[in-house]
């Protein structure tokens, strides 16, 4: 029941994009077989009348006032960037289409 | 010097004994003496530390209010970034990288004039409990350097137990603070999730992350507690609320009267013989200071390891996807005609490590379409019911008690094949995280068997953390009169310096 | 061989979806202050959060909320006491955290209706399409695709990224299915997106420029053989950024699908794009694996309870509706319906609004802008709103025609100058030498004249018959080159030949 064929590791690889040997997708199959049997033990007390918690505090409408706020300056937003041009992050070729 | 507690620091600086300057000299050249051997820090902010420990001194000459921690060096976990000084997660990922902004800690920090030393190792994006899993090497633990000095924060926890800084900020998600805490013999709170801001905290699971102090002396982890706590606007999840009075409370310490609660299910079987002597006679020594111990039971604590090791690695999927070569840190691969996906697919498999992957994998499926329920959703639901237990004991007792870990610290390189007993180590920290509630760890002594240090956990309800200091100080109190001396001065000299 | 129109809706019924994004034009973005000011320099309107770097955290501009719920107030939904951000995954280069701060399952309003008027075969027809949600989410960043020969993203050896964009207020609103529309189907999808604009443009939440990316709309079509129940399959189409290609898109998409089920093919579920030159559809390029989202709850947000007081508070904010609006100048103005349906048709009431507002008669206002200028558009093959010539305009030349200072005939070539970009109406009027001749005497000398060199239609005139002035009217208009009141000109010229 709980486990993982190397087939739908390498899917999820493929969702989270992260480049995967042969081994490492076996090795990481064998591994899940152990860690979803013991990470499924949450479904034995997780019975529809409880209600999820996403939030640890009750905290609601928390908002900002429309007021805007000093950007980075384009120097320091493309700092960090593996390589720009013309004021702009510089990527390798995009495919596929936009969402 | 370097041995003595922030509070004795600051009086010193305070009647002019030494200079602010000279207390970070003397930390840089303890770091030079013993860091080679305890890999503590990854990276060193010599001219800026100094620099900033020059201009406390001259608003002190100058007669200026300064803040109770004024001048006093501190070591900066790594997943807190501050402008300008490399922030790498301890990730390949993000090697020489410098944050354009300082997150809300370290503003905090610079405008008590607490002097940042530099960056501390720690497991990659957090992930670990070991520090084993930092792409820049191991973190040795100063009681025995062939052992792990716990995680994620094993850097910040080992810089203090080797006297390489007096204070040091760690973060939390599930126990991140208090194991490295238990494992060094120093002292580590998690506040109230919502305490302390975690607006430039790299998120690795954002409803569990929180930053806290580390020290090691209950007052001195107080003072900084107060320093970087309070409500900040650019984190939606901070509490706006007053921050509760953790120094009083840690310079009080009575307990007479108190309720304490010890978690039936945190104890016993899987818990090292040594540990539980450690925790039974601090349970004595807090009896003999006026608090009453009385047990509670939190039967669902057993499924919050399973729904921890859910909820994280879901939330961290998501969080660690921004990784993708695009905009900073390593790009792999960018050759001509491949594409972007390409290239990100590349930068992540060589720029995460192997524990990260695991997590990002096992998140992902958590997450998945026809697996939510099942996997997620449960978690959420086990969360409720951690929640519900902890309400419940909190009705009975003031505050909860338990061992911060099964065990004391492992030999590196023990459980680094085996996922699943390294996460048991966390068995005991991750109910507080699941529910937000407060946590401290504190030395109770050492094993018997090894001669290690034994944490012993305190949790606090909701922004209630007053409470943990006032138990953590009245047992620290009673602990010294039976000791004698502080627990690290049982630890071996590193060195040869000190 | 290719099927017309009226083949497609003689055997199938088509059923409509529409999803529509709308940017809200806050003064800082959705989860950060950065501005959002359309067209700045690149990268200039980043920070932190928009750009994902890491540690940064979101959080919620209170004004999209408003802006939100005002929305789904005026689109006649239920504003959920609960709801929540989620986060949808995904990685796409443009978007920088490689997930959307989005609304899930739990968005903040939901089950509303627009009504539309159609003209149809039997008069004007009132349609309702039904709203299932609206949700609040964020915009993308732009990419600019450098070394392919066309532009277009296959071929680019490389793009480069400009964030300001990312993390502008985007609002999505998603209709139910619109099943029963038959062959209005395209005209119900324009009449629709165009209801929504004015209902946005008269709520000020957003600048409602589909041109400029600020309302977008993608439409799903399906076919079904009419009497059948189950749903065909539908196609997206993406892209479509004016009301006219709505219902171009739509149009097309129904005959294209009907081309394929009357060749026994199956209509794939897919994204297609809508190319504005052919008013085609071209096939997104189609993803070998399916996308999953792993949707959650964004934990670095708070859920979102609006109370009653402030819904309340929100309601009593909303000006009147377009439907309202529109029936009450109709009234004002004493337009017929068919010229009503006409002047919404070609999305001219706000801008014959605004000129009366600027002091025009109603019917001029209406006559200049969906008679003369209408015609210079389609001639130019241009929308009217395109053309250099404005209300103000409009409004000053129809005043100068009141006052006896234009004829209609010079007004026109008014007109005309200012489409030709001359300038404002006293430009071209200067420029050109255009002036009413109302000098009585100048006016006379052509008379006098005119009666001199055709003495027996003078005198057909003076013995009283009228139809005869027919003759020297004109030879006076050309004497003084048409720039004389042809009124004016008839009251002399009677007076004149003693019949006033
Ligand atoms: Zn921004």
């Amino acid at each position: 029941m709980s486990s993982l064929s190397r087939d739908e590791v390498a899917n999820l690889a493929r969702l989270a994009r992260i480049e995967m040997s042969e081994e490492e997708l076996v090795n990481l199959a064998s591994e899940f077989t152990v860690i979803l049997e013991a990470v499924a033990r949450v479904q034995e007390v997780a019975s529809a009348d409880v209600a999820p918690t996403s939030h640890p505090l009750p905290l609601r409408n928390v908002f900002r006032p429309d007021v805007t706020k000093p950007s980075l300056t384009p120097e320091e937003a493309l700092s960090g960037a593996p390589a720009s041009e013309e004021q702009r992050f510089r990527v390798p070729q995009i495919l596929g289409e936009e969402a | 010097m370097i041995r003595s507690s922030a509070v004795e620091m600051a009086s010193a600086l305070a009647k002019g004994e030494i200079t602010s300057v000279a207390l970070t000299q003397l930390h840089f050249d303890r770091i030079a003496s013993v860091d080679t051997d305890v890999h503590a820090f990854l990276h060193l902010d010599t001219d800026g530390a100094l620099a900033q420990a020059a201009a406390v001194d001259a608003k002190r000459a100058k007669g200026e209010k300064l803040s109770p921690l004024a001048g006093i060096p501190l070591a900066l976990k790594d997943v807190l970034v501050q402008k300008g000084i490399p922030t790498t997660c301890g990730s390949k990922i993000l090697e020489g990288w410098r944050p354009p902004y300082d997150s809300t800690v370290v503003t905090n920090l610079k405008n008590n004039d607490i002097i940042i030393l530099g960056k501390t190792n720690m497991d990659e994006f957090a992930m670990g409990s070991s520090t084993e899993n930092s792409a820049y090497g191991p973190t040795h633990n100063p009681w025995d350097l062939s052992r792990i000095p716990g995680g994620s924060g094993g850097g910040s926890a080992a810089a203090l137990a080797a006297f390489e800084a007096p204070l040091a900020i760690g973060t939390d998600t599930g126990g991140s603070i208090r194991q490295p805490a238990a494992v060094t013999g120093t002292v580590g709170v998690k506040p109230t999730y919502g305490g302390v801001s975690r607006y430039g905290l790299v998120a690795f699971s954002s409803s569990l992350d929180q930053a806290g102090p580390c020290a090691r002396t209950v007052l001195d982890t107080a003072l900084l507690h107060e320093a970087i706590a309070g409500h900040d606007p650019r984190d939606s999840t901070s509490i706006n609320a007053p921050v509760p009075n953790v120094v009083a409370a840690a310079k009080s310490g009575d307990v007479k009267g108190m309720k304490i609660g010890v978690v039936k299910e945190l104890n016993g079987d899987g818990y090292q013989p040594g540990v539980r002597a450690r925790f039974d006679e601090s349970l004595e020594l807090l009896a003999k200071a006026g608090a009453e111990i009385v047990e509670v039971s939190c039967p669902n604590f057993e499924y919050a390891l399973a729904a921890y090791y859910l909820i994280a690695p879901s939330e961290c999927s998501s969080n660690l996807a921004r990784f993708d070569a695009m905009r900073y840190g390593l790009r792999v691969g960018d050759v001509d005609g491949a594409s972007a996906e390409e290239v990100m697919n590349l930068t992540r498999e060589v720029g995460f490590g192997r524990e990260v992957k695991r997590r990002i994998i096992l998140g992902t499926y958590a997450l998945s379409s026809g697996y939510y329920d099942a996997y997620y959703g449960s978690a959420q639901k086990v969360r409720t019911l951690i929640t519900q237990d902890f309400t419940s004991a909190f009705t009975k007792a003031d505050v909860l008690v338990s061992p911060t870990c099964p065990t004391t610290a492992f030999k590196i390189g023990e459980k680094s094949n085996d996922p699943l007993a390294m996460y048991l180590n966390d068995i005991a920290t991750i109910p507080v995280n699941m529910a937000g509630i407060g946590g401290m760890s504190l030395p109770s002594g050492v094993a018997d068997e090894d001669g290690l240090p034994v944490g012993f956990q305190i949790m606090s309800p909701v922004m209630k953390d007053e409470r943990m200091y006032l138990v953590g100080a009245a047992l620290e109190a009673a602990l010294l009169s039976k000791w004698g001396a502080p627990i690290l001065s049982k630890a071996p000299s590193l060195g040869g310096l000190a | 061989m290719s099927l017309t129109y009226d083949d497609v809706i003689a055997k199938y019924e088509p059923v409509l979806g529409l999803e529509v994004h709308v940017e809200l034009n806050t003064n800082s973005k959705m989860f950060c202050g950065c501005s959002t000011t359309f067209g700045a320099e690149p990268n200039t309107q980043t920070c932190p959060v928009c750009l994902a770097l890491p540690g940064a955290l979101p959080t919620v501009n209170e004004k999209a909320i408003e802006s939100t719920i005002k929305i789904g107030l005026a689109l006649n939904c239920s504003i959920a006491p609960f709801s929540r951000f989620a986060r949808k995954n995904y990685f796409y280069p443009d978007m920088p955290k490689n997930f959307q701060i989005s609304q899930y399952d739990e968005p903040i309003c939901v089950n509303g209706y627009v009504d539309v008027e159609i003209d149809t075969d039997e008069g004007l027809k009132k349609f309702r399409v039904e709203i299932e949600r609206v949700h609040m989410e964020e915009d993308t960043g732009k990419s600019l695709h450098v070394g392919g020969a066309t532009g277009r993203i296959h071929g680019a050896e490389y793009s480069l990224l400009d964030y300001n964009r990312a993390g502008i207020p985007l609002v999505e609103i998603v209709t139910k299915i619109v099943p029963g529309t038959g062959k209005y189907a395209p005209e119900v999808a324009k009449a629709y997106v165009g209801e929504l604009r004015d209902i946005l443009r008269s709520l000020g939440v957003s600048d409602v420029k589909m041109e400029q990316g600020s309302l977008r709309c993608d439409a799903n079509v399906s076919l079904r053989l009419i009497g059948a129940e189950k749903l065909g399959t539908r196609s997206e189409t993406k892209n479509v950024n004016s009301l006219r290609s709505v219902e171009r898109a739509v149009r097309g998409e129904m005959i294209r699908h009907a081309e394929l089920l009357n060749k026994g093919e199956r209509v794939v579920q897919e994204t297609r794009h809508f190319q504005e030159e052919s008013g085609l559809t071209r096939s997104g390029r189609s993803k070998e694996q399916a996308e999953d989202y792993r949707y959650f709850p964004e934990p670095d947000l708070v859920p979102v309870e609006p109370d009653a007081t402030w819904i309340e508070e929100l309601r009593a904010q909303l000006p009147e509706r377009p439907s309202v609006h529109r029936k009450r100048l109709q009234e004002e103005w004493s337009v017929p319906d068919k010229e009503m349906a006409a002047m919404i048709n070609a999305d001219l009431l706000d801008t014959v609004e605004a000129t009366v507002i600027l002091g025009s008669d109603p019917t001029k206002a209406r006559s200049w802008w969906l008679g003369e200028i209408s015609r210079i558009a389609n001639e130019q093959n241009v929308s009217v709103k395109e053309l250099a010539i404005t209300p103000t305009d409009v409004a000053e030349i129809v005043s100068l025609v009141a006052q006896g200072e234009l004829t209609d005939k010079l007004a026109r070539q008014v007109v005309e100058g200012v489409i030709a970009g001359e300038g404002k109406p006293a430009a071209v009027i200067s420029a050109r030498g255009i002036k009413v001749v109302n000098d009585d005497s100048a006016l006379m000398a052509a008379i006098e004249k005119a009666c001199a060199a055709q003495p027996e239609t003078a005198e057909k005139v003076r013995a009283g018959h009228l139809p005869a002035a027919g003759a020297l009217i004109g030879a006076i208009m050309k004497e003084t080159k048409g720039q004389a009141d042809a009124a004016r000109v008839r009251e002399l010229l009677l007076g004149h030949l003693g019949q006033a």
